[in-house]
Formats: C-alpha cells, sequence, structure tokens
C-alpha cells in the first residue's frame, strides 16, 4: 500500500502532499522535510529506493522516489508493493501530467493543483494503484474536462458554489499554493519520448 | 458544511470539488461525517457511473472506521452486480480493500467471495488488477475462500505472459504486456503453496518463460521497457524462492540474480541483493548463493550507495555457515572501520552473532568480540559483551587465552569503555590463569586495571572494585595494595552510593574474613545456564516487531531494562551456587553500616541479565509449579522453585537409560533450618519404571548456605508421571512443607540420531500405524521465533534434521528414546503455521504410550 505521495522542487518546496493516512498536520510538514533532506543528499546515479526508517510507520516501509529537472517525485510505499513497479507507476504519473498539461513543468502544478489532484485521483486511489494504463487515465480526464465545459465550468457556476469556494477554510491550504519564489525561472521538464 | 451542500449538487463540476475538498481536507474524526455519508450513499444509489465513482473514491481516500460501518455491506454488492461498469467496478474492489485493511472486522464474507474470484477473468485488465489486489490482501487472512483463485490467476497469468506485446494493446507499456497486472497476480500466488501438479506444470512454464525473456535482447533502449521486464522478473523469482520446491528453476533464478550483482543499474544491483537474501535460506540454493560471495564483498566494498550496502550486509549475514564464517566476519569487521554510522549497531550485532553461531574454534570467536569493541566499541551494545563473557565462563577451554588476549588489548593506551567492562569481569575471574607470566604479575595486572578506573563511567568503575576484590581472592599478594586503594576517600566517601557501599563492603570483607570464607564468598562464577542468546533478542528487537507480536520477547527485554542497573537484586544474586554474602557477614557479628546492601557478586548487571528468565518465573508459593515443570523438559539446568525461604536448583545430565541430577537446597535466610529432609516420592505405576537412588542430607542448613543432594537416576521403561519431590523443615518456630514436580520426563533419556532425508521418510512411513502416530494441533503460546524453536527442539533431546522436509519453514527431528528394557525410535515433525499462530505436531514412534506422551510434553513447549 502507498503511504504517501510528496512532490516537491530541489527547494524542498512541497508542491503536492497526499498522505492516506491521517497525520497532523506538522507531522505531515515534517516527514516531507526529513524525506526531502534524505533525498537531496543522494547522487542522481546511485539507487532509487531507500528505507525510510522512522518516518512513516517504520522499517516495513520504502521510500521510491524519482528526480525529474527540478521536481522530486516520492512515494512511501510498504513491502507489498513491487518496487520497481512502483518506479514504473511514477513513470506513468509524471508522463499522464505531460500528456495533460502538454509539457508539464513546476508551474503546472502550482497553477492546477486541482487538476493534478484529479489526475493522482485517477492513478492512485485510497493508497492503492487504480489504473495504470495511460491512455485510460488521459481518457478520463478529457471526459471530465468536457463534463467541466459542459457545465460552463467552476466560474459560470451557480453563486452558491463560487461562495463554497470562497468560504473554504483558507488557512489551511496556502502549504500547497506557496506563490513566494515565482519569479525564479522554472525550467521544462525533460522529455519522455 | 459548504462542501457538504456541493456534494448533493447535481452538477459533476461541482460534487467533484465538494468530494476533493473531503478527501484532501476532512478530518475522519469530523461531526460532519454523518451528513457526508449521506450524501454519499445517495451517489452510490445513483447509477450514474460518475457520480458512484466520486463517491467511492471519496471512500477510499478518508477509509474511516465509520464509512466503513456505513458501506462495508454495500460495495461488495456493486463489485459484483452484473451491470456495474468496468471503471466502477475497478473502484468498488479497491475501495473494497481499502476498507478492509482500516476495519477487517467490519466487512462481512459471503456469498460475493466466489463470484469476486471469478473477476480474474474479467475482460478488462483495469478491472482483473483491481481485483487481484483485493484477493491477494483477502486470501491472506482466508486462504480457503479463495482457493480457486490459483488456477485461474495461472491461467490469466500464461495469457499474458506468452501474448505478443500488441495483444494488450493499452495495457502494453513499453513493449511489455501487462506489467503490473504480472506482479499482482505473481503476489497472489505468493499467498499459497506450490498448487497441484496440472496447475503448477502451467505455472513453471510461465516461469520458465519470465525467466528466458531476461535473457533476449531489450525491445527498446528505453530504461522503462527494463523496469517493467525486470519487475515481473523479480516477482517470479520471490514466487519459486516462495515455493522452494523447484531446484531448476531456483538455481536459474539464482544465476539470474547472480548477473543483476554486476548490473550497470543501482536498482537493479539492491533488488538482486535483496532478493537473494530470501534465497540463500532455502536449501537448494544455499550453495549456488555462496558462489557470488566474492561478488557481494565486492559490492560491500566499492558500492557507493549506502542502501546497497546494507543490503550486501544482510546478504553476507544470510548466506553465511561454518564454512564461510572466517571469510564473511574477517570482511564485515573491516567494512565496520569505514561503516556508515547509521548502520554500525546492527553490522556489530550481525558479527557477533555469527562469530558466536559458526565458531569452530572460541579463541577466533574472542578474538573477534575484542576486535568489534576495539573497532566501534560505541557501538557494542550491552548484549553483546555479557554474552562474550557468559561464554568465556561457560567453557574452560578459552579462559586462559581470554585472560592473555584481553591483558594485552587492554594495554592500548586508549581502550574502550566496553574494554574495559569485559577486561575487568575476566580478569578477576580467571587473572589468575596467566599470573604465572612474569609479565603479567598480579600487581600488573591490577594496576593496569586500575590505570584505567578513573576514566570510566560508574557502572564501569563498580564492576572494577568487583574485580578488586576477586583478585584479592586470587592473589593474597596484592591484598594490602588493593586494601589501601579502598580505603582511599576517592572511594569510601564517592558520591556514588554504589561505589561508597561496595567499597566499604569490599574493605570489611577482606579485613575480616578468612581465607576460606574469602574463597567461598569469591569463588569463581557458576556457569550460566544455556539460553537463547540475548544478542539475537536484541537484533530481533532492532528490526522491529516481525510478523509476530513478540509479547514475552518485550517482556524479558524489559526485565533486563528494569533490573539492569548497577544494583543486582539479591533474590537473583544467589541464585545457583554462591551463597548470599551478606548473609554471611552477618552471621560474623560484623555487618557494613547498610544491612541490605547489594551483595558483591561481580558484574551485578550481567547476573541480572543471566538470571533475567529465572527472575521472572518468581512464582508465589504455588503446590504445583506446572510452570517451572514445563521450562525443565528442554532444559536441564536452572531454578527448579523459590520462595522467600528457599530456592531449589537442579542441574542434570543423562546419558542413554542413566541420569544424574544434583539438587540444590539454597537457605535463603539468615536463620538455620532444622530438620530438613527431602524425599522422593514415586507413584506405585512409576516406581517400577524408573528408579531413583538417592542419600539422605545434612538435617541443619544454615542460614545462606547451600546443601547439594545427587539423584541417580536409571530409565527401566518408559514412563508418563514424574517423580515428587517432598521437603520438609523447620524454619524459626514453624513447620514448613514444600512440594514440587521433579522434571524428570522421557524425553531425558533421548540419544539424538542424525539421518538423511531418504532414511527419514522410509522410517517414517514405516511407522504408519494409526496408533503409532499421535498429532496435535495447537495455538502458539510463545512467539514463533525459528532458531528458538529449533533449540528447543534440540533441548528436548532429538536431532534437529535440516534440510529434510520440503517445506523450510517445517522442523524435523529424530532420536531413540534409551530405557533398560528397549529402545524407542521416535520421529518428529513440528509445522508451524504463521498466519493462524499454530502448530502442528506430529510423533511417530514404535509404542502408542510414548508418542502420546512426547506428544504433551513438547507441545506444552510452544
Amino acid at each position: 500500500m502507498i503511504q504517501a505521495i510528496l512532490v516537491f522542487n530541489n527547494h524542498g518546496k512541497p508542491r503536492l502532499v497526499r498522505f492516506y493516512q491521517r497525520f497532523p498536520e506538522e507531522i505531515q510538514q515534517q516527514i516531507v522535510r526529513e524525506t526531502f533532506h534524505l533525498v537531496l543528499k543522494r547522487d542522481d546515479n546511485i539507487c532509487n529506493f531507500l528505507e525510510g526508517g522512522s518516518l512513516i510507520g517504520g522499517s516495513d516501509y520504502k521510500l521510491i522516489y524519482r528526480h525529474y529537472a527540478t521536481l522530486y517525485f516520492v512515494f512511501c510505499v510498504d513491502s507489498s508493493e513491487s518496487e520497481l513497479g512502483i518506479l514504473d507507476l511514477i513513470q506513468v504519473f509524471v508522463e499522464t501530467l505531460d500528456k495533460c498539461f502538454e509539457n508539464v513543468c513546476e508551474l503546472d502544478l502550482i497553477f492546477h493543483m486541482d487538476k493534478v489532484h484529479y489526475i493522482l485521483q485517477e492513478v492512485v486511489m485510497g493508497g492503492m494503484v487504480l489504473e495504470t494504463n495511460m491512455n485510460e487515465i488521459v481518457a478520463q480526464m478529457e471526459a471530465q474536462n468536457r463534463l467541466e465545459k459542459s457545465e460552463g465550468g467552476l466560474s459560470a457556476a451557480p453563486a452558491r458554489a463560487v461562495s463554497a469556494v470562497k468560504n473554504i477554510n483558507l488557512p489551511e491550504i496556502p502549504r500547497n499554493i506557496n506563490i513566494g519564489d515565482l519569479n525564479i525561472k522554472v525550467p521544462n521538464l525533460s522529455q519522455f519520448v | 458544511m459548504e462542501a457538504v451542500n456541493l456534494l448533493s449538487s447535481n452538477r459533476y463540476t461541482e460534487k467533484q470539488i465538494g468530494y476533493l475538498f473531503i478527501s484532501v481536507l476532512v478530518n475522519s474524526n469530523s461531526e460532519l461525517i454523518r451528513l457526508i455519508n449521506n450524501a454519499i450513499r445517495n451517489d452510490l444509489a445513483s447509477r450514474n457511473p460518475t457520480f458512484m465513482g466520486l463517491a467511492l473514491h471519496c471512500i477510499a481516500n478518508v477509509g474511516s472506521r465509520e464509512m466503513a460501518e456505513a458501506f462495508a455491506g454495500e460495495i461488495p454488492k456493486i463489485l459484483v452486480a452484473g451491470d456495474t461498469m468496468d471503471s466502477v467496478k475497478q473502484s468498488a474492489a479497491l475501495c473494497l480493500l481499502r476498507l478492509y485493511r482500516t476495519s477487517p472486522d467490519l466487512v462481512p464474507m459471503g456469498d460475493w467471495t466466489s463470484r469476486v474470484v471469478h473477476l480474474l477473468n474479467d475482460q478488462h485488465l483495469g478491472v482483473v488488477t483491481a481485483a487481484t489486489s483485493l484477493i491477494t490482501t483477502l486470501a491472506q487472512k482466508n486462504p480457503e475462500e479463495f482457493k480457486t483463485s490459483v488456477s485461474l490467476a495461472v491461467s490469466r497469468l500464461s495469457r499474458i505472459v506468452t501474448s505478443a506485446s500488441t495483444d494488450l494493446q493499452d495495457y502494453t507499456y513499453y513493449f511489455v504486456p501487462a506489467p503490473w497486472l504480472s506482479v499482482k497476480l505473481l503476489r497472489l500466488l505468493q499467498c499459497y503453496p506450490p498448487p497441484d501438479p496440472a496447475v503448477r506444470g502451467r505455472l513453471t512454464e510461465c516461469l520458465e518463460t519470465i525467466l528466458n525473456k531476461a535473457q533476449e535482447p531489450p525491445k527498446s533502449k528505453k530504461v522503462q521497457h527494463s523496469n517493467a521486464k525486470n519487475a515481473v522478473l523479480f516477482e517470479a523469482i520471490s514466487l519459486i524462492i516462495h515455493h522452494d520446491s523447484e531446484p531448476n528453476l531456483l538455481v536459474r533464478a539464482c544465476n539470474q540474480l547472480g548477473q543483476f550483482l554486476q548490473h550497470r543499474e543501482t536498482n537493479l544491483r539492491y533488488l538482486a541483493l535483496e532478493s537473494m537474501c530470501t534465497l540463500a535460506s532455502s536449501e537448494f540454493s544455499h550453495e549456488a548463493v555462496k558462489t557470488h560471495i566474492e561478488t557481494v564483498i565486492n559490492a560491500l566494498k566499492t558500492e557507493r550507495d549506502v542502501s546497497v550496502r546494507q543490503r550486501a550486509v544482510d546478504l553476507l549475514y544470510a548466506m553465511c555457515d561454518r564454512s564461510s564464517a572466517q571469510q564473511i566476519v574477517a570482511e564485515m569487521l573491516s567494512y565496520l572501520e569505514t561503516a556508515d554510522y547509521s548502520i554500525r549497531e546492527e553490522i556489530v550485532l550481525k558479527v557477533a552473532i555469527l562469530a558466536e553461531k559458526y565458531a569452530v574454534d572460541y579463541t577466533w570467536y574472542v578474538d573477534t568480540i575484542l576486535n568489534l569493541i576495539r573497532i566501534a566499541g560505541d557501538y557494542v551494545s550491552e548484549e553483546v559483551w555479557y554474552r562474550v563473557i557468559q561464554i568465556v565462563i561457560n567453557r574452560d577451554d578459552v579462559q586462559g587465552y581470554a585472560a592473555k588476549t584481553v591483558f594485552e588489548a587492554l594495554q592500548a593506551p586508549a581502550c574502550h569503555e566496553n574494554l574495559v567492562k569485559v577486561g575487568g569481569y575476566i580478569l578477576g575471574e580467571f587473572g589468575n590463569l596467566i599470573a604465572g607470566d612474569p609479565r603479567s604479575s598480579p600487581l600488573i595486572q591490577f594496576n593496569l586495571l586500575h590505570s584505567k578506573f578513573h576514566l570510566c563511567s560508574v557502572p564501569t568503575r563498580a564492576l572494577l572494585l568487583s574485580a578488586y576484590i576477586k583478585f584479592v581472592n586470587l592473589f593474597p599478594e596484592v591484598k594490602t595494595t588493593i586494601q589501601d586503594v579502598l580505603r582511599s576517600d576517592s572511594q569510601l566517601r564517592n558520591a556514588d552510593v554504589e561505589l561508597q557501599q561496595r567499597a566499604v563492603e569490599y574493605l570489611r570483607l577482606s579485613t575480616v574474613a578468612s581465607t576460606d570464607i574469602l574463597a567461598t564468598v569469591l569463588e569463581e562464577m557458576p556457569p550460566f545456564p544455556e539460553r537463547e542468546s540475548s544478542i539475537l533478542a536484541k537484533l530481533k528487537k532492532k528490526k522491529g516487531p516481525s510478523t509476530v507480536t513478540d509479547l514475552e520477547e518485550t517482556k524479558r527485554e524489559r526485565s533486563v531494562d528494569v533490573n539492569g542497573g548497577p544494583e543486582p537484586t539479591p533474590a537473583s544474586a544467589s541464585a545457583v551456587s554462591t551463597p548470599s554474602p551478606s548473609a554471611d557477614l552477618l552471621g560474623l557479628g560484623s555487618a557494613p553500616p547498610a544491612p541490605t546492601g547489594p551483595p558483591p557478586s561481580s558484574g551485578g548487571g550481567l547476573l541480572v541479565d543471566v538470571f533475567s528468565d529465572s527472575a521472572s518465573a518468581v512464582a508465589p508459593l504455588a503446590p504445583g509449579s506446572e510452570d517451572n515443570f514445563a521450562r525443565f523438559v528442554c532444559k536441564n539446568n536452572g531454578v527448579l522453585f523459590e520462595n522467600q525461604l528457599l530456592q531449589i536448583g537442579l542441574k542434570s545430565e543423562f546419558r542413554q537409560n542413566l541420569g544424574r541430577m544434583f539438587i540444590f537446597y539454597g537457605n535463603k535466610t539468615s536463620t538455620q533450618f532444622l530438620s530438613f529432609t527431602p524425599t522422593l516420592i514415586c507413584s506405585d505405576d512409576l516406581q517400577s519404571d524408573l528408579n531413583l537412588q538417592t542419600k539422605p542430607v545434612d538435617p541443619t542448613v544454615d542460614g545462606g548456605a547451600q546443601v547439594q543432594q545427587v539423584v541417580n537416576i536409571e530409565c527401566v521403561s518408559d514412563f508418563t508421571e514424574a517423580p515428587v519431590l517432598n521437603i520438609q523443615f523447620r524454619y524459626g518456630g514453624t513447620f514448613q512443607n514444600v512440594s514440587v514436580k521433579l522434571p524428570i520426563t522421557l524425553n531425558k533419556f533421548f540419544q539424538p540420531t542424525e539421518m538423511a532425508s531418504q532414511d527419514f521418510f522410509q522410517r517414517w512411513k514405516q511407522l504408519s500405524n494409526p496408533q503409532q502416530e499421535v498429532q496435535n494441533i495447537f495455538k502458539a503460546k510463545h512467539p514463533m521465533d525459528t532458531e528458538i524453536t529449533k533449540a528447543k527442539i534440540i533441548g528436548f533431546g532429538s536431532a534437529l534434521l535440516e534440510e529434510v522436509d520440503p517445506n523450510p519453514a517445517n522442523f524435523v527431528g529424530a532420536g531413540i528414546i534409551h530405557t533398560k528394557t528397549t529402545q524407542i525410535g521416535c520421529l518428529l515433525r513440528l509445522e508451524p503455521n504463521l498466519q493462524a499462530q499454530m502448530y502442528r505436531l506430529t510423533l511417530r514412534t514404535s509404542k502408542e504410550a510414548v508418542s502420546q506422551r512426547l506428544c504433551e510434553l513438547l507441545s506444552e513447549q510452544f
């Protein structure tokens, strides 16, 4: 089972944080920080697995990560998952992002938080791998976009929905929408084909 | 609240944002959950696949107990309903899996299970993948209900493996057909033992194909292609290892892994080491694994990645055996000098265990451990040095060597505190063995130890003080020097109570007591009762609770922790043959100021560690003491009984149909026991089967003293009961009467018999008469640990036969029970079931009563 999916950039700024096990906010942030430090000090050409140790759940857990241009994708999984399988899953996830955003880059993850979450939801559900077929995922996303369009999108939604979104308890969200370092030039992710 | 309103909207966009909000941000115990559940229920019933999908996602993502309560009954219906869309089925399967993981008790098993199995035949590969995940988890808990999935999984697998890379269209990933599904199917098959022959042939074919494909040239240069291919390959290899029945496949798997060990990809090297670690424990491939030893050692030396090096250490530990132990331990020691700090402690433990387990020559063992302390003293835990002392004390042949070696090691200008501890202890006990050499005369030894004294912490100093008083006994010529040291202000007025007390007591002891008394009080430590290595327990603990919660193990650990401090408890200190010296002092009328002080037993902490199992077994004055009895079935020495007044220790040895038992009665009080009369009582039946002879003991037992009684035992014929030891004495004015069962059991007359697999099964078949076999299935009372179980079977008396049973998890033993009249051959087989925490024990002997009795005795042990 996948315990957590973390995506952060080379400076340790979290871009996507998804836990499939409840942790209090502070612990989540601490986990992200520690994971970042663990991953950062590793060379590019050494192996992609490392034992997470005390972070989540203890010795049964492994961190499996991949590094793309400016972003680290880290999956924390237990022993019931195949290591190479998860490595490929990360690849599928990133390729899907690439297809949906056409040359995905870090900025896409910042500005289209919701979409990234939807895509992730198509791939991993409640910590379990749902779909590994890229075409299927892309098709689902397109269907979703069509539905959204036909309903006029969120902006055209009735006032109730808009107010709902505005009234959402905002202080909890900004950890994902950090605009502090936007002036840094963000290169595109490497190409996949 | 607004988000919940959104859920009940009919518009997709609104619903979606509502669900996203809930699954990302809502805490599972929020009060809103009832409202949310309601909205979800509506969506599940809506028959709109998109809405159902969203609802299922939400349940899976939150996955709380409330949700499980609300929906666990409903989801299986959606899953097996004929008209459900593929994508919804897929979500439903995983959703159910999630709920099952959070609250397995809430998911009802029912007739839906058989239909779930048939989802393996589904057209849509996504559904199959999801269903396989679900079935794998369910099958681990309920293997029977999902048995039919095996053949379906195999046929599905073979269809995938043999398909051309284009057949599966979308599910082909970089030219590999459906890698994820293959991995899942192989995982599922690992829940079951090898299937029956027909299916097995097909499975073997599949596995062979997978292995063959690994040899083909890659269809694509991309790393993703090889990744996917190898993911399947590794999973296939772990299935082969799990089945452990096809020597041919095992060897091929091993060769394949060997290739990977030198592969360019670090990931593959890592995984190859990991798989090989499990492979090393299989009987067929152990030899094959050993051929790679050089590569692995090389990996340890040159690998740049700590994760990989750690795996290499694990593998070396797993593949070590008697022939390679010296080499491996040497390599690990040299690696230790440069190892990463994070894994040093683990390596230290492993080296210590290997050195002990495979030590042919105990001088080598002592050298290794001292080296270990020298190289990585900070990482050497208490258990390691306790253990080396236990071993040195129990083995006469290394004592002199050990004393010499520690003496030399201590001469280094800077040595680790742990080394000082070992040195202090060993010189204190066995310093006399090297005192003949003028270079290590008593005074030099003492000065050497004392030069380290001031650099050490309090517990070590306490230990050194004990070593000094032992010197007083061993070497009268240094007595005055030591007395001077003890008399100095820094000792007598030490701020630490423990040190001060020891100094005061030892000083008095050395001045007041006669040489005789000194010699008794400070006599050499008795051999420690053999028991499981505490290091092994520590390593297990470090590795985290494995599959079982090690309740007893942790209990024992805890009792060590509690008592591990510098203060030994008087009760356990007087346990075996050292009479309690504080009582002696009282008798001399010159008690030190603190009457209940710790007795001067050297290395208090050590002693307590050694006796921790007896300390935990100190029972209230129970007439039956059945528990203690059971503990002696598999061992011969230890404390049989203990209360406030009296302690009974046992030491026994058996050869063929004869045995001798030493019973030690220790008076724990300071008052005499009068008319002390132990009697052995045999029932009438037993009398004809068992001959016991003993001499009466002295009727008075002084306070703090110990008397010994020898019982000669002869087994005439097989027996089931046990003799009773009744002890009567007067203490103060009151009459005391104690009865305990004496652990003389049939299995004591076992002689182990080694035999090969063929012989074993031939004999096993010969004893096929139904009266000859007794079988018992019972629940494990202790943690199910392989090493402990092995030790128990050996302690039980039979030979432990390795590599006989095709399933390596099972234990097989053989031996002959010797009685005066006959000899009875016994075969036994113990099959643990880790999942159910049960054992099945089967005994076959040529005599029914013997089978019956042995089975009873042994069943109590696990």
